[in-house]
C-alpha cells in the first residue's frame, strides 16, 4: 500500500517539495538554536515557555478531535462518516507527530530526551503526557492503517482492531486532559489555576480540529475527485457548532468567576488579554480578533441554512479556526505567564528564528499528512473504480 | 536511595577535587585554586538537618550589605551576569510588593516600604518544582534542600512554571562569556539547564554555613527547622516572622522578619 505514496501527479509532488522546502528553511534555524540554545527565542526568566508550546498544545486538540468521527462512527454506526474516518484518523497521527515535534524543539537539552523515560516519574505530568501522546500515535497508526488494508484488500478489519478502537476513543479524551493538568495543577498561574482548564480544552479541541479536517477535507474534493459525502459534511459542521458554542460559554464561565468574586489573582490575566495589563497591551488586539472571529463564526454557523451552505461554512470555519488558534496558541501561554507571581509584566513575543522553527514543524506535519491522505485517496479510488 | 545518592555525589566530589589537585598545576589558575581546595577530612563533619531554613532579619540589611551577600555567592558559584530578561540569579532583591504581592497591606509602614527583601529560592518542603519534574533533575535531599542535578536536567522548564517565586533560571546561552571570573572551586553550568540556588549544599557537606549566611554578618541564621533548640527556632520564637505567597503550599522554609 505504502508504494502508493512513491507515484503522483506532478502537483502532489510539488506540494511535497515545498514541505520540503520549508523544513530546511525552518531547519536551519533550528541548527542555530542547536548551536546557540534557546537564547534565539523571545523566552525569558519570566515567560519560560511560548510559542512552541502553544503550538503543542493546539495540535494536541487537532489530535483529540478525530474522536468525534470515530465515536459516532463505532458507538452509533454512523455510516455517513465512512469515508470522513481515516482521514481523520491520518489527521490524528500526523497532529500527534507535530506535537512532539513541538516538545523536542522547546527542550533545552534535546539529546537528553529519554531521561523522561530512564528516569519516569509518575508525579510529573509531563511524563503521563509523553506515554498518552505516543500511545495515541500508536494506536492511531495500528488503527488506520490496519483498517484501510482491509478495505483495499476488500475484507473486514480484524477483530481485535475493534477493542482498540473503543480504547482510542477514551484515549483521545485523555490526551488533552492530561495536556490540560501540565497546566492546571501549577500554584501561582492563576490563569490556569482552573479546574474547567480540561474542560475548556476538549471544547476548543472539539470545534478547532474537525474545523480544520473540515476545510481540509473540502480542499481535497475540489483537487481530486474525492467526495466526503453531503451528510456527512452536515453532521460534522453541526458537531463543530455545537463544541464552538460550549467552548465559548465555557469562557464566560471563566469570566464571570473571575470577575464576579473580584479577586485579582484571577481577574489580571483576563485583563491582561483583553484590555493589556498595567500599560502592556500588545496581547490585546489579538484577542479582541479572536472574540470578533469566534462570535462571527457562530453566528454563520449557528443557523442551519448558512451552515450548510458551503459558500458559508467555509469563511466560517477558517474565521473560527483563526479565534481558537489565537486563544490557545498565543493568549493562552501567554497570560499564564502574564502578569507573574509578583504582578509584573515581563512581554513576551516569538523571534522570527522561533517562528521559523514552528514553521519547520507544521511542515512535518504537512508532508506526513499529504502522504498518508495521498495512500487513503489512492486506495479508496482503486476499490471503488475510478471514485 | 536518596541518601545513598548524596553519599555517591559526596564522594564523586572528593575524589574529582582530589584528582584536580594533582593535575591543575598544568593550568594558570592551578596553584591558586588548589590552595582552597577542600581535603577529604573538610567533608568528615558535615552539619546535617531534618529541615534546613533560613530567617532573614531585614531591617538590617542595607545597599552595601545586600551586594555583599549577593557577590559571595554569585561570585563563588559563577552566576553569569546576562543582561536582560535571560539574566541568570540565585539570589536578588526587590521591594515589598514583589516580594511579598500576596500580602497585599493598603497602607505600609514607612520601614518597610522603603526596605527591599532578599529572595531566593525558599527550599520549600513542599516544593511544586519537585513535583513536575519529569526526569527527577530537581529533588529534595533528606535535609530538606531542594537541589539540582544538572545532567539530568532537559531544560524542559516545567520547573520554572512550577515555582511560584520566581526562583529558578535557564541557561538560555552558555554561561561561560558572562562569568567575570571563574571560580575553579565550583563548576558552572552549561547551555539549556535550569539552576536555582543550592542552600550551599556543598558548603554544608564541609561543616560550614552557606554563603550569604556567613557574608551576612548574623542578618541571616540558618538552622534546623525541625529541632526545637535550633537558632532558627529560637529567633522565631520571639520574633514575628511571614513567608512568601504561603497560600501556594509550598512550606517555604525562608522567613523574614520585617
Ligand atoms: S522556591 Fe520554587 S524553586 Fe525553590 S523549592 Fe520552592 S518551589 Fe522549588
Ligand atoms: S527543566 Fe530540568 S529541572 Fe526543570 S523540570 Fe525540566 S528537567 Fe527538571
Amino acid at each position: 500500500m505504502i508504494e502508493k505514496a512513491l507515484k503522483g501527479s506532478p502537483r502532489y509532488f510539488g506540494v511535497l517539495m515545498a514541505f520540503l522546502a520549508i523544513m530546511g528553511i525552518g531547519g536551519g534555524f533550528y541548527l542555530v538554536q542547536l548551536n546557540n540554545g534557546l537564547m534565539i527565542t523571545g523566552l525569558s526568566r519570566d515567560v519560560s515557555w511560548g510559542f512552541y508550546i502553544a503550538q503543542f498544545t493546539y495540535m494536541v486538540g487537532v489530535a483529540a478531535s478525530a474522536v468525534m468521527l470515530v465515536l459516532p462512527y463505532y458507538f452509533h454506526h454512523y455510516k455517513a462518516y465512512s469515508k470522513m474516518i481515516i482521514m481523520g484518523e491520518f489527521l490524528a497521527i500526523a497532529a500527534v507527530i507535530m506535537c512532539l515535534g513541538f516538545i523536542v524543539i522547546d527542550i533545552g537539552q534535546p539529546q537528553r530526551m529519554l531521561n523522561v523515560l530512564i528516569n519516569s516519574t509518575p508525579n510529573s505530568v509531563l511524563f503521563w503526557d509523553m506515554v498518552v501522546l505516543n500511545g495515541y500515535l500508536i494506536l492511531n497508526v495500528v488503527i488506520g492503517w490496519t483498517s484501510l488494508m482491509a478495505y483495499w484488500k476488500r475484507v473486514s478489519p480484524p477483530a481485535w482492531v475493534k477493542p482498540l478502537v473503543y480504547t482510542s476513543i477514551v484515549w483521545a479524551f485523555s490526551i488533552h486532559t492530561v495536556t490540560a493538568f501540565l497546566y492546571a495543577g501549577l500554584p501561582g498561574r492563576h490563569y490556569w489555576l482552573t479546574a474547567i482548564l480540561a474542560a475548556r480544552f476538549l471544547s476548543s479541541a472539539f470545534c478547532s480540529g474537525p474545523a480544520i479536517l473540515l476545510l481540509m477535507t473540502l480542499l481535497i474534493s475540489k483537487v481530486t475527485k474525492f467526495d466526503p459525502g453531503k451528510e456527512a459534511v452536515k453532521t460534522l459542521s453541526t458537531t463543530i457548532t455545537y463544541a464552538m458554542c460550549v467552548n465559548v460559554f465555557f469562557f464566560f464561565l471563566e469570566v464571570f468567576t473571575a470577575f464576579y468574586s473580584n479577586m485579582p489573582g484571577h481577574m489580571d490575566p483576563i485583563l491582561f488579554l483583553f484590555s493589556g495589563f498595567e500599560g502592556h497591551t500588545y496581547m490585546t488586539p489579538f484577542m479582541w480578533i479572536a472574540a470578533l472571529f469566534a462570535i462571527t463564526s457562530l453566528i454563520l454557523l449557528i443557523p442551519y441554512k448558512w451552515r450548510y451552505n458551503r459558500d458559508v461554512l467555509v469563511p466560517a470555519l477558517i474565521l473560527l479556526v483563526i479565534g481558537t488558534w489565537i486563544d490557545k496558541g498565543m493568549g493562552l501561554i501567554a497570560a499564564g505567564f502574564t502578569p507573574n507571581p509578583f504582578e509584573k509584566v515581563t512581554e513576551y513575543l516569538p523571534t522570527g528564528p522561533e517562528l521559523m522553527i514552528a514553521l519547520m514543524i507544521y511542515a512535518v506535519g504537512g508532508f506526513v499528512l499529504t502522504i498518508l491522505w495521498k495512500i487513503a485517496l489512492e486506495v479508496r479510488a482503486e476499490v471503488e473504480g475510478g471514485l | 536511595m536518596q541518601r545513598s545518592r548524596r553519599d555517591f555525589m559526596k564522594l564523586a566530589g572528593v575524589s574529582a577535587l582530589g584528582l584536580s589537585a594533582g593535575t591543575l598545576g598544568f593550568l594558570g589558575q592551578g596553584a591558586q585554586a588548589a590552595d582552597a581546595l577542600p581535603t577529604a577530612t573538610d567533608f568528615a563533619k558535615p552539619i546535617t538537618a531534618k529541615q534546613w531554613a533560613m530567617v532573614i532579619d531585614t531591617a538590617k540589611f542595607d545597599d552595601a550589605l545586600f551586594k555583599k551577600v549577593i557577590t559571595a555567592c554569585h561570585a563563588y558559584h559563577n552566576v553569569p551576569e546576562i543582561p536582560g530578561k535571560q539574566e541568570i540569579k540565585w539570589i536578588w532583591t526587590d521591594e515589598f510588593h514583589g516580594a511579598f504581592p500576596t500580602e497585599r497591606p493598603a497602607f505600609l509602614a514607612d520601614a518597610q516600604e522603603h526596605r527591599k527583601y532578599l529572595l531566593l529560592c525558599n527550599h520549600c518542603a513542599n516544593p511544586a518544582c519537585v513535583r513536575v519534574c519529569p526526569t527527577k533533575a530537581t529533588f529534595k535531599n533528606n535535609e530538606g534542600l531542594v537541589v539540582m542535578d544538572y545532567h539530568r536536567c532537559i531544560g524542559c522548564r516545567y520547573c520554572m512554571a512550577g515555582c511560584p517565586y520566581g526562583a529558578r533560571s535557564f541557561n538560555f546561552r552558555d554561561p561561560q562569556d558572562f562569568i567575570k571570573d571563574m571560580n575553579l572551586l565550583y563548576p558552572h553550568r552549561t547551555r539549556g539547564v535550569v539552576e536555582k540556588c543550592t542552600f550551599c549544599v556543598e558548603k554544608l557537606a564541609q561543616g560550614k554555613m552557606p554563603l550569604c549566611v556567613e557574608a551576612s554578618g548574623g542578618a541571616m541564621i540558618f538552622g534546623d527547622l525541625a529541632d526545637p533548640k535550633s537558632e532558627v527556632r529560637k529567633v522565631l520564637k520571639e520574633k514575628y516572622a511571614i513567608r512568601r505567597n504561603p497560600s501556594a503550599g509550598t512550606e517555604p522554609s525562608v522567613f523574614y522578619i520585617l
